[in-house]
């Protein structure tokens, strides 16, 4: 996959366990590089003109009657609006299911022990904050390259990645959108391998900065 | 009747009173005539149908059980839990399906929290139809679908209706999370499509019972992807009385070690909260 590297208006590492956060203004492309491979990348999304309009699972689910992500899917607002629509993808398929990481969903997942170890909500309500956006803001996020099936009975769990490095997602603006990002810092489960790594994100197009 | 003057309008209005339909609460909830069995008419605490295309709310003790009937198998009840007393925390779908790794509902489980905490338990289930992924219906999404998704419309969306029962708790747009929702099933294929089962028949029914002081909200309106054309819901019965929380002696405290550490984490707050 080739970056338009003649129209680049941002291009970031986001570190290991990071967040990071940006308005993607409509047209623009923003790319979500898998550095170091099977780095879930836990992401949100707003109307940046009105954050009370955000990414919406259950919608973006039931529209496009699938649980997975890749090209074409349309991330939707909880009243259906596009946001963002995938427009390239050399992973295959991101999860749409399994929220974040949190200090106390990891109480349940892991043991009271891991309370105190920095999680993804950690990084959405530092980079919220800065929106003005708060708790009550938060709802179920999208996990590029996290992998997580859904079996027969109902199980379903966080498996090994089948990502690898350079493994890039491209998402285009269809309005100007804020986007939250926590660069999972899960060490419990093989979201990323058990080894944190960094991100790189490029936005590029629109003629804006 | 005239109509004409205040009293003719008065004498109007209160002839109406003692009006029975079906969908309608029954106030006070003892009134009720058939409680369930086992459950005296004094411990009922909410008995209404809902129609098709209505919404209901409560709020509800800890330990109050809940029972939800599809009268004639078109329901479709979408639930969304807040803990009454900091409803910023509330039903987290995602949280609820990935701790407990399945994507299905079934007895036993938990509602749970963004804080890791048991909303309410899923005690008996005689359907088996239902979602946790695709949330509710949306206006715009109605609109398309049957010409008209807003809520004084003939065919309401779920959003629209949780917005107005949240709204009656003080809760804004932004404090509505992805729902759950009962009667209508959904069953995922190893390639992550989605097919629509759809109910289990007329008469079955889903209990739940509330682990902390929680706000219900209910909206009874047809599944996002129900594929049928028309606006398809019937009426939801909702009977709650009150009842007794899980203890570490009740079977669902130990169903999974990821239950047990959410009840543990329930019966943490709860203690320090003053309230068990």
């Amino acid at each position: 996959m080739t970056t338009v590297q003649n129209d680049v208006v941002l291009d970031t590492e986001v570190a290991a366990r990071a967040p990071f956060s940006t308005v993607v203004k409509t047209g623009q492309v923003l790319s979500i590089i898998d550095l170091g491979g099977n780095q879930a990348v836990d992401f949100l999304a707003y109307d940046a003109g009105d954050t009370s309009k955000r990414y919406s699972a259950a919608v973006t689910i039931a529209a496009q009657r699938n649980i997975f992500l890749t090209t074409g899917s349309v991330l939707r607002t909880q009243e259906g609006a596009p946001l963002l629509t995938v427009v390239a993808d050399t992973c295959g398929r991101h999860d749409t299911l399994g929220g974040a990481c949190s200090k106390e969903s990891n109480t349940l997942r892991y043991g009271q022990h891991t309370r105190h170890q920095h999680a993804c909500v950690e990084n959405f309500l530092t980079e919220g904050a800065r929106w003005g956006l708060g708790k009550r803001d938060l709802v179920s996020n999208v996990n590029w390259y996290m992998n997580v099936p859904v079996e027969e009975d109902g199980t379903l769990g966080i498996v090994d990645g089948i990502s690898a490095p350079g493994l890039e997602v491209q998402l285009r603006a269809e309005t100007d959108t804020l986007v939250i990002v926590s660069n999972c810092p899960q060490i419990n489960n093989p979201c990323n391998g058990f080894d944190p790594t960094p991100v790189r994100m490029v936005v590029t197009g629109g003629g804006a900065g | 009747m005239t109509t004409a003057t205040t009293y003719g309008a008065r004498d109007h209005a209160r002839a109406q009173d003692g009006t029975v339909v079906e969908t309608m609460p029954t106030i006070p909830a003892a009134n009720w005539p058939e409680p369930p069995e086992g459950v005296a008419a004094e411990q009922l605490v909410w008995a209404e149908t809902v129609a098709g295309g209505g919404y209901t709310h409560k709020v509800l003790a800890r330990g109050t059980e809940l029972r939800l009937t599809d009268l004639r198998g078109d329901a479709c009840a979408h639930v969304l839990v807040y803990n009454a007393d900091a409803p910023w925390e509330r039903l987290n779908v995602a949280d609820t399906v990935k701790v407990q790794w399945n994507a299905y509902m079934k007895p036993a489980m938990g509602l749970l929290s963004d804080q890791a905490r048991v909303l309410a338990t899923i005690v008996t289930d005689e359907s088996g139809h239902h979602d946790a992924l695709c949330g509710t219906s949306t206006v715009s999404g109605n609109a398309e679908r049957y010409g008209d998704g807003s809520p004084q419309g003939g065919s309401p969306a779920g959003l629209g209706l949780f917005t107005l029962a949240a709204a009656k708790h003080g809760l804004e747009p932004r404090d509505i999370p992805p729902s759950i929702s009962l009667f209508q099933g959904v069953r995922v294929q190893d390639s992550g499509v989605l097919t629509f089962t759809g109910s289990a028949g007329a008469g079955k029914s889903v209990v739940l019972r509330a682990e902390m002081p929680v706000i219900v909200l209910i909206a009874n309106v047809p599944h996002p992807i129900d594929p049928r054309p028309a606006y398809t819901v019937t009426p939801l019965q909702v009977l709650a009385w009150r009842a007794q929380p899980t203890t570490p002696d009740s079977p669902e405290w130990n169903a999974s070690p990821e239950g047990r550490r959410a009840f543990e984490n329930t019966a943490d707050y709860l203690t320090a909260r003053g309230i068990a």
